[in-house]
């Protein structure tokens, strides 16, 4: 580990200061004013099809060489390099406008701090992690007591001199170490004294730190990964295929030139007589070489140079839609959906793998509580009149709390019976409640008065705390020693004799109170499975009810927890605490006897009932997750939450169910452990994938080393897979990596916990390298970052309070919800749109360019056109490229509730049906029947015949003008055809496109253009004197109809025999009935039990017991009102 | 009646370019000095040549004369020279240069005839609308045929009226004056003779290809409808997968 020595001057916080406003923003723009020309022609050039046009460019300059007026390349290659450079210059700057207001915007922790000092007793400091890790639970940190000394005295802060020596920057979220020097003196510094970037500080007035990392240096940053620049594999099919044609183009010059070489030997030579060889050209061979690069202008439009531009402005089009949806548009915080990377919309309709973060993605990270069981008796549900259970919605009525002042006001709860009970003053209910008020290690905050905060180590306990608020047990303020509770009005003081903490194994925790009448007792809540087993007999038809109820909440997805009591007896309990405070002063062994103590104690516990905590979902979270796993999208779930916190969510959002045959859970801490809980995975998949057989076992065998493909292998059932982080980090290593890659693929879902940052952002890379699939990453907070960037799309969940997610996406909406319209609308548009834009392109430019192939045989290979060269300069930027963008922007096959009710028609896209290279192919082979049509029918036509007065037609000009109408027609008919969506627009398109024709080809061929310009329009005449004929206009028609026959025969044929998924849903719409009856409700089927889902750590009952963390003194207490002190403002400002 | 001529590539792109537009449009700077495209044809004993280029040097240059023989006696058949060029060339596209007075001798004045040529362009012919560039015979000869088997308009033969046929059935003779070699490079000379319709000369391609293609719309739209009885209805919307 190489160290870093940071040497902090006299003026650290100046510095601080500086420090940030120097390096901690981001430098994103890439163009300035001045440098935006020359910067943007290199980039630009840099792209193959731009380079190659400035050397068609520069080929055209040669005289001997040149086929082509030089307008036909410059006029496309300015227009297309003026486009692309202005939609640049626009993508740059709208970047940076972004990052420098949102950064200013967060509030979070900007940078790596040592902690200094804080408003807290003994400089402790709460944070929550949510954005670094996803954990949800609050943390502590505390500062050195050297350094807490200062408190908020900015003089002696300003005075401070240490030196830190630390390590150099790294990605290890839980480990720091470090040394700081004071005044001579050594202090060790750790990762409990550090203040990580992304973190929240929450119940701390002000708090003073170093800043140790910044920018780029801090963990955060240094887990978020490589911005990589994305592209898609469209992009990537687009360039092979130019490649591809740019070798089919050679081909076609190489015969060309050849058959020049043959011509002017056999022929050409003693043509002489009438047309001399060229100057310097004195062998049939060099000719032949000379016309090679003739025809590599002419044919050059094969590879056309409006295709990229082209392609790019579909996507910004399509990306405007995403931006302008209504649909996606979140009211509630005014956030729109906001495609940020414009270049990758038709990926968005192949996504085959989904990577998704937890909370606050699938999650609100807002926990309820649902429902309880009290004494047999199951409260939360409501039902109506004739005994049925009703939904619970908006127009729910609410219970009532009014009767209770401190209730919080947030709190929904439905079912009125419990209100009664707790009225009526039944005992178990009461029970209950106080156990909930008194059996946790929430910290209350009251500010104001009757203005309850609690602060919880987990959000469970938040939520079980604040339901008993509300009925009517309102826990007010704890000391060291006491928990005060208002019951029903009356302010109790219960003496809190133990905390019997939480720990993984434990999974409960107690507490042992005395209340004001000087009852001893022990309350205890904890997961069903460990509970049960500490229960005394007595309560056996007790326990059975309450398991059916623990089922039905489980069923529901709900998080659930039982709750005993046990009354103690005085002398056993002294004795107990005797011994207790024996073992906690142990210096041996001191886990082991407390832990043995507490197992004692909890023991023929009295069961009281259990609860049901709603980890809020997302709306439409399961709904989503269903219709997105029909459209064959397989989700992983990738946490930085525990294990059973990430399964319960599998369970409530649909992810996991009972109806899956089974859900490994592979856990294993040693590398060996985690192969074999693989490997009985896939046995137990599929059997056969380890005979020697198999394909992908012979693949292996022949193993070289670059990584290879896997193929999708099918499993014998529905499978789930839960991997927790510190197995991931084995069976990401080397070896293990195909291990995982096999199994995991083999499940329909796959939830990885308690997983660091770059381990997502690892798993996303190891699908993308094994698997040949399009992955998108979902998330919210700072530790997504690195998938999102990593998977090949990624989103970003926005309108929260960290941005760091959005910033580093492609594409960012408010609900995890829109992400099933962003694919199966959008994203299936996008790439149908795109598919049939470059299959149509592709096919216009062949159809156009390979007639000139043709006609060299009949022109002596002389690289003579066959059009006009205004129409080769116009054809792709004038006369076709309206309509193919209008079909672009707005063809759909089905609309968009269709494409949302069968998410089956998604699944095309992912197997990359609609345009791969055998549909290229196709176009190639349909471009070259069609240019075989479009040049022989005019041939034909016009061979050995003339005009009606007898006059001249077969000359070149009228040929040249007959080819190209036809040509055009048969185009615009094509596009007519591949529409399947007509809009006022597609129709101006087609239609304007062609009158634009005939407009500019009669003004070009007029008398007076012919006048002014007369070297440039030779033409002169040729429109009026040739479109006046009748057998111009049949042989026109019958280019069209044979064009377009075998495309409609064979479409035809196709619909019939073999229906696409969409052809089937189109001939479907006729029956709009079947709408209604498809929108049905989702029912969840489970009967798995939650466990405890409380911190993985220790929890806060020691910190409570020694009083560290309490205020010298509670403010309002309810014995005596007073006016608190003023609190200093928030110092957060600085920091 | 046309002349035609096999194996000549007019339509070749160095033949197709080697004119000069502007000089055959009348432009005096260019008569005297002619494009560069016109090279080799450019200039000839340092004067410009017009007109220039090897489209105009290689111009048509047999005559052909037809008669009837009735009775041992040749009878000319009248063969009118005017109206077998696009009036749009004949009045717009050529032109003579324009200068002081009508004599295009003294217009023409220092050019020199094309290499092949005979005679200068204005001595193409008599009259004085059908002579130096607006003469129709070389109108005709510079638009390029767009294949190299071609024909092109040589004179037309005007019917007197309704009941005789334009050409009576009958001995005829062709004289042809042979000043134009076309054996060096294999080509081929004929003489035609076609009357034309509302659909132009006599070509069956449109034809053919109409009754093939119509035949091959009907079978086609059999075939599809047997098909579509058939697996048409197969297909109902109840398989959609799910």
């Amino acid at each position: 580990m190489g160290c870093a020595v940071i040497l902090f001057p006299v003026l650290p916080i100046l510095f601080i200061f500086l420090f940030f406003l120097q390096n901690n923003s981001i430098k994103t723009s890439k163009y300035n004013f001045f440098t935006f020309l020359p910067l943007n022609l290199f980039e630009q050039f840099q792209r193959i099809a731009n380079a190659y046009f400035l050397f068609l460019l520069i080929l055209q300059l040669i005289p001997q060489i040149s086929s082509l007026a030089w307008f036909t390349t410059v006029v496309p290659l300015v227009l297309v390099l003026a486009v692309s450079g202005v939609k640049d210059a626009i993508d740059d700057f709208v970047r940076s406008i972004l990052l420098t207001c949102t950064l200013d915007l967060s509030v979070c922790v900007q940078a790596d701090l040592l902690l200094l000092s804080s408003s807290e007793p003994h400089s402790l400091t709460y944070i929550e992690t949510a954005e670094l890790d996803g954990e949800t639970n609050l943390k502590v940190k505390q500062a050195l007591t050297v350094t807490a000394e200062l408190g908020e005295d900015l003089q002696k802060l300003t005075e401070f001199n240490g030196e830190v020596k630390c390590e150099a920057p790294n990605n290890k979220l839980d480990k720091f170490t470090g040394t700081l020097t004071l005044r001579g003196e050594k202090y060790a510094l750790d990762n409990e004294k550090m203040l990580l970037r992304g973190c929240t500080i929450r119940n701390t007035e002000w708090c003073f730190g170093l800043v140790i990392y910044a920018g780029p240096d801090t963990k955060l940053m240094q887990n978020s990964g490589k911005t990589t620049f994305k592209r898609t594999s469209i992009d990537r099919l687009m360039n092979v295929l130019v490649l591809v044609i740019f070798a089919f183009l050679a081909l076609m010059c190489l015969i060309l030139a050849i058959g020049n070489g043959i011509w002017e030997y056999d022929k050409g030579y003693y043509f002489q007589v009438y047309l001399p060889w060229a100057e310097g050209v004195n062998s049939a061979s060099y000719s032949g070489f000379l016309m090679f690069w003739s025809y590599v202008i002419i044919l050059n439009t094969v590879v056309p140079i409006s295709l990229y531009v082209s392609v790019e402005i579909i996507r910004l089009g399509n990306s405007f839609y995403i931006d302008w949806d209504r649909k996606m548009y979140y009211p509630l915080n005014d956030t729109p959906a906001q495609a940020r990377t414009t270049t990758l919309n038709e990926e968005l309709g192949q996504i085959k793998y989904i990577f998704s973060d937890k909370t606050g993605t699938l999650t609100q990270n807002i926990m309820c509580f649902n429902k309880c069981s009290i004494n047999g008796k199951s409260y939360g549900d409501v039902y109506d009149m004739s005994g049925q259970r009703i939904e619970i919605n908006e127009n729910t009525e609410k219970v009532d709390f009014s009767y209770n002042q401190l209730a919080d006001p947030k709190f929904a709860f439905y079912d009125h019976s419990l209100v009664e009970a707790v009225k009526l003053s039944d005992v178990p209910t009461h029970r209950f409640f106080r156990l909930l008020s008194l059996c946790h290690t929430v910290m209350p905050e009251e500010k104001k008065e009757g203005n309850l905060v609690y602060q919880a180590q987990s959000p469970d306990e938040g939520a079980l705390v604040t339901a008993a608020r509300n009925f009517g047990f309102v826990f007010r303020a704890r000391t060291p020693e006491t928990i005060t509770i208002v019951e029903m009005g009356e302010t109790k003081i219960y003496k809190l004799l133990a905390i019997l903490d939480f720990n993984n194994v434990r999974k409960r925790m107690s507490v042992i109170v005395r209340s004001p009448e000087g009852d001893l007792t022990l309350y205890c809540k904890g997961a069903d499975t460990i509970l049960y087993e500490l229960l005394h007999s007595s309560c056996d038809t007790l326990k059975e009810e309450t398991t059916e109820h623990l089922n039905e909440f489980a069923g529901e997805g709900l998080r659930t927890l039982v709750v005993a009591y046990k009354n103690l007896d005085e002398d056993y309990f002294q004795e107990w605490i005797r011994r207790h405070h024996e073992a906690s002063t142990a210096l041996e062994g001191r886990e082991d006897k407390l832990s043995e103590l507490y197992e004692e104690i909890e023991k023929d516990l009295m069961l009281l009932g259990a609860t049901a905590i709603e980890d809020k979902l997302q709306d439409g979270v399961p709904q989503t997750i269903e219709t997105l796993a029909k459209a064959n999208i397989k989700i992983w779930v990738l946490t930085g939450d525990k294990q059973e916190t990430a399964m319960n969510i599998g369970y409530s959002c649909n992810l996991l169910n009972d109806d899956m045959e089974d859900v490994f859970i592979i856990e294993g801490s040693t590398s060996d452990d985690v192969l074999n809980e693989l490997r009985n995975a896939r046995k137990k998949m599929k059997p056969d994938s380890f005979l020697d057989s198999d394909e992908i076992n012979i693949q292996f065998e022949k193993s070289s080393k670059k990584p290879k493909i896997i193929p999708d292998e099918q499993a014998n059932g529905v499978y789930g897979l839960v991997i927790t982080g510190h197995s991931l980090a084995y069976a990401l290593e080397g070896n293990l990596e195909l291990e995982l890659v096999r199994t995991a693929c083999l499940c329909k879902v796959v939830i990885c916990c308690r997983v660091t940052p770059l381990q997502k952002a690892q798993v996303v890379e190891l699908v993308k390298k094994y698997k040949k699939a399009v992955t998108l990453a979902i998330g919210d907070g700072a530790n997504d970052v690195s998938m999102i960037k990593t998977a090949h799309i990624g989103v970003g969940i926005s309108g929260q309070e960290g941005m760091q997610a959005v910033l580093s996406s492609d594409f960012s909406f408010a609900q995890f919800r829109y992400l099933q319209r962003l694919l199966l609308v959008h994203g299936r548009w996008s790439y149908i749109r795109m598919c049939k834009f470059l299959k149509y392109f592709f096919y216009k430019n062949f159809a156009f360019t390979l007639v000139h192939f043709w006609y060299g045989f009949f022109s002596g290979f002389s690289a003579q056109t066959v059009y006009d060269e205004w129409f080769i300069t116009l054809y792709n930027l004038v006369y076709t490229s309206l309509p193919v963008l209008g079909m672009s922007l707005f063809d759909q096959d089905v609309d968009d509730r269709w494409s949302m009710l069968f998410p089956q028609l998604y699944v095309p896209g992912q197997q990359n049906l609609y345009f791969n290279k055998t549909v290229f192919v196709k176009c190639m082979l349909q471009g070259i029947y069609s240019s075989l049509i479009l040049f022989f029918i005019p041939y034909g036509a016009m061979y050995n015949t003339m005009r009606s007065d007898g006059k001249a037609i077969a000359d070149y000009q009228s040929f040249a003008l007959m080819a190209q109408t036809c040509l055009l027609i048969v185009v615009s008919v094509q596009i007519g055809l591949d529409t399947s969506y007509w809009t006022v627009v597609n129709q101006f398109f087609i239609w304007g496109s062609l009158s634009v024709y005939f407009a500019i080809t009669f003004t070009m061929y007029s008398d007076g253009m012919y006048l002014i310009f007369t070297a440039s329009f030779p033409f002169i005449g040729t429109a009026r004197n040739t479109l006046s004929q009748p057998n111009v206009w049949l042989a026109i028609f019958l280019s069209i109809t044979l064009c377009v026959l075998p495309v409609v025969g064979f479409r035809f044929l196709k619909a019939q025999l073999k229906p696409t998924p969409s052809d089937k849903v189109r001939r479907y719409l006729i029956k709009p009935e079947i709408l209604c009856s498809r929108t049905r409700r989702l029912r969840r089927t489970s009967t798995r039990r939650s466990g405890y889902a409380f911190s993985h750590q220790h929890g806060f009952g020691a910190l409570i017991m020694s009083g560290r963390n309490m205020r010298p003194k509670s403010p309002f207490l309810a014995t005596s009102i007073k006016s608190g002190p003023e609190k200093p403002v928030s110092w957060f400002g600085l920091i | 009646m046309y002349y035609g001529l096999s194996n000549f590539y007019q339509n070749h792109r160095r033949y197709v370019k080697s004119r000069d537009d502007s000089q055959l449009n009348g432009d005096n700077s260019s008569l005297l000095n002619p494009s560069k495209e016109c090279e080799p044809y450019r200039i000839n004993e340092d004067k410009p040549i017009a007109p220039c280029g090897a489209i105009a040097n290689s111009m048509f240059n047999d005559t052909l004369e037809l008669y009837r023989i009735d009775n041992d006696t040749r009878i000319p058949i009248t063969l009118i020279k005017k109206g077998i060029a696009w009036w749009t060339d004949k009045n717009v596209k050529f032109r003579n240069p324009t200068g002081d007075g009508n004599n295009l001798t003294a217009l023409f004045q220092g050019t020199t005839k094309p290499v092949n040529w005979p005679k200068p362009v204005y001595m193409l012919d008599s009259e004085p609308d059908n002579n130096g560039f607006i003469n129709e015979d070389f109108i005709v000869w510079m638009r390029t045929a767009a294949l190299p088997t071609f024909r092109k308009l040589y004179r037309l033969i005007e019917r007197k009226n309704n009941l005789q046929p334009t050409l009576q059935a009958g001995k005829y003779s062709l004289d042809i004056a042979y000043n134009y070699p076309v054996h060096s490079f294999d080509g081929r000379k004929r003489m035609i003779l076609s009357t034309i319709s509302w659909m132009g000369g006599k070509n069956p391609f449109l034809g053919i290809a109409y009754i093939t293609v119509g035949s091959i719309c009907f079978f086609l739209g059999v075939v599809l409808l047997i098909i579509h009885h058939k697996y048409g209805n197969r297909n109902t919307s109840a398989d959609i997968p799910n």
